[in-house]
């Protein structure tokens, strides 16, 4: 009995005053995991001196679903739907990367108006998730709701675009190795050209709400910058890159799918702040918007899936691949191995929004802790690809 | 000036206030659960299994091949097969599933059985109002609960159901066809 009161005087601190007593201390915090604004199950440990960032640690994990080893033991075909839940805003990119990888491994043809659907479900995919994070990024810096909301409003419109030729919203499972599961049902290509010619009037709705803003400016200029140097050897991709100025866009850089028939920009920003990651969100919608119209331009009937492809009891020759895509978020890679079996030997995710989130501490040292909402919601994570 | 970009931002909120009650566009919400918004053809939600006629058994197409039992990724069919065969819809005797049960709460809708299957005995169905007081049995689909007529497929699903009917016809014809050519040809060879 009498060693616990011991401890506990032992452990008495002084008492709180205000003033120059608390200075040089270092008040531990932890974020998360349900803070409403950690963009899902994520947890940081903040040590503050005042309201100045001196430490940050992120802690992982809290979604881990063991991802890589379900895919080493179901099917090549199987692990097509559960690359859906990795990055749940972007299904279709998942399954392109997915697909891509073992289309690679495979020495699989995919048909044109295959790829060129692709295309436009990739892009429509990159409009829908840059709109939402802008949205979720004002909401993160105090706009409540509003932004979020239209933002929603345009994702929704996408989203049934998606559910209605796909079958599901979110989880859309619908490409397969060698082409896409399915053809557009009558009148969805009209249907997705009006979508895409209305989207300019949210976006300079967008640009008005952000682009002037003093708050906005005031909160993200010179907030988080990153380096080029930093980024490019810390492995950042995506978005996040580009708004360090480095010009790198696989879409450009490996010319995948049929991207080098399409002309487009590649957005660069300057600073490497979150300002110009939330303004290379803004200008990448319009590029995506150019790339849409010239796929509707292009695209013609025709077989969908490669025939030659079996469905079931599908072995791909012994050997590895590594296939990536430009996700909306960086760079998505799946890396197979093969032992000639039905189950992958080795099944390996490049999560593009894990390894964008390692700089967080970086980025975040010496900003208040306000910033620190802002900066992540500026990296542009989702915690199902973060954990995996 | 300072504050004009708050102001142009003030203006696009007015805008799309005013708008959400005149505008189609911006005027999105739907009061569900009064309002109901159209659901596409190809949504899906869960398995089926339809059945021809009006004997839930005896229509049954499915053979109990478990084929989609096996590739299933979350593995959340159970099929054991019938000892004693019954005819199909071609009229050829097959094994039938004497348990088929799908647990819903595992299932995540991936419509891989159905594209696996390769006698169109399972299909995807609509129903998504699933909300039961108890998670073990009643999220547990028996053969009973799955087996739904093949009219309730047309209802839902209009385009794929003609086309699946067409295909089944065709392959019963055909297998008749055979039937008779075979019927022929045997007295020849006596
Ligand atoms: S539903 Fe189809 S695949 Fe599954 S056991 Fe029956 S016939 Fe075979
Ligand atoms: S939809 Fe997918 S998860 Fe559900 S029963 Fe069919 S194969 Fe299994």
């Amino acid at each position: 009995m009498s060693t616990t009161v011991e401890t506990l005087e032992a452990m008495e601190r002084p008492p709180v005053t205000m003033g120059s007593r608390l200075e040089g201390e270092l008040l531990e915090v932890s974020m998360g995991p349900q803070h409403p604004s950690t963009h899902g199950v994520f947890r940081m440990n903040v040590a503050l001196e005042g309201e100045i960032v001196r430490r940050l640690k992120p802690v992982f994990g809290y979604l881990h679903r063991n991802h890589e080893k379900i895919g080493e033991n179901t099917s090549y075909l199987g692990s097509m739907p559960y690359t859906d839940r990795l990055d749940y805003f972007c299904s279709m990119t998942n399954n392109w990367a997915y697909a891509l990888s073992v289309e690679k491994l495979a020495g699989i043809e995919v048909p044109e108006r295959a790829e060129y659907l692709r295309i436009i479900l990739a892009e429509l995919t990159r409009l829908q998730n840059h709109a939402s994070l802008l949205g979720f990024l004002l909401n993160d810096m105090g706009a409540w709701g509003t932004p979020l909301m239209y933002a929603f409003r345009e994702r929704e419109k996408i989203l049934d675009l998606f559910e209605s030729l796909s079958g599901s919203r979110m989880m859309c499972d619908y490409m397969r190795f060698g082409g896409c599961r399915c053809d557009t049902p009558p009148g969805w290509m009209e249907q997705a050209k009006k979508i895409v010619d209305r989207f300019p009037r949210f976006i300079d709705e967008l640009e008005q709400l952000v682009v002037g803003n003093e708050v906005v400016i005031g909160r993200t200029q010179n907030v988080g910058v990153l380096s080029p140097e930093l980024a490019i050897n810390a492995g950042i991709t995506g978005p996040m890159l580009r708004a360090c100025g480095v010009n790198y866009d696989i879409r450009k850089v490996d010319g995948y799918g049929f991207y080098p028939r399409f002309k487009f920009r590649v957005p660069l920003g300057d600073h490497g702040d979150t300002y110009d990651r939330l303004m290379i969100r803004v200008l990448e919608m319009p590029e995506s918007l150019s790339i849409l119209q010239q796929a509707f331009a292009q695209i013609k009937p025709g077989p969908i899936v490669n025939p030659k492809v079996k469905l079931r009891a599908f072995r791909p020759p012994v050997g590895e691949a590594y296939g990536r895509i430009e996700g909306p978020k960086g760079e998505l890679g799946f890396y197979l191995i093969s032992d000639g079996g039905p189950n992958p030997y080795r099944y390996r995710v490049r999560p593009p929004s894990f390894i964008n989130l390692t700089v967080l501490e970086d980025l975040c040292l010496g900003h208040t802790v306000a910033d620190v909402m802002v900066i992540l919601g500026s990296i542009d994570i989702v915690m199902g690809e973060v954990d995996r | 000036m300072i504050g004009t970009g708050i102001l142009k931002g003030m203006a696009v909120t007015a805008r799309n206030f005013v708008g959400s009650y005149f505008d189609e566009e911006r005027l999105t919400t739907v009061q569900y659960p009064e309002e109901r918004s159209p659901l596409p053809e190809n949504y899906r939600n869960f398995p089926f299994l339809p059945y021809d006629g009006e004997d839930p058994h005896a229509g049954l197409r499915c053979v109990a091949c478990k084929i989609c039992e096996k590739e299933c990724p979350p593995q959340c069919i159970y099929i054991v097969k019938s000892d004693d065969k019954k005819p199909d819809y071609m009229g050829k005797p097959q094994f039938y599933p004497k348990v088929f049960d799908i647990d819903i709460s595992v299932c995540m809708s991936c419509q891989i059985c159905v594209e696996v299957c390769p006698f169109e005995a399972i299909k995807m169905d609509k129903e998504f109002e699933l909300s039961k007081r108890e998670r073990f049995d009643q999220l547990l689909l028996r053969k009973e609960d799955l087996a739904k007529p093949n009219d309730y497929y047309h209802k839902i699903c209009p385009t794929d159901a003609t086309d699946v009917d067409a295909k089944l016809a065709a392959a019963a014809e055909a297998a008749a066809k055979k039937k008779a050519a075979t019927a022929a040809r045997a007295p020849a060879k006596d």
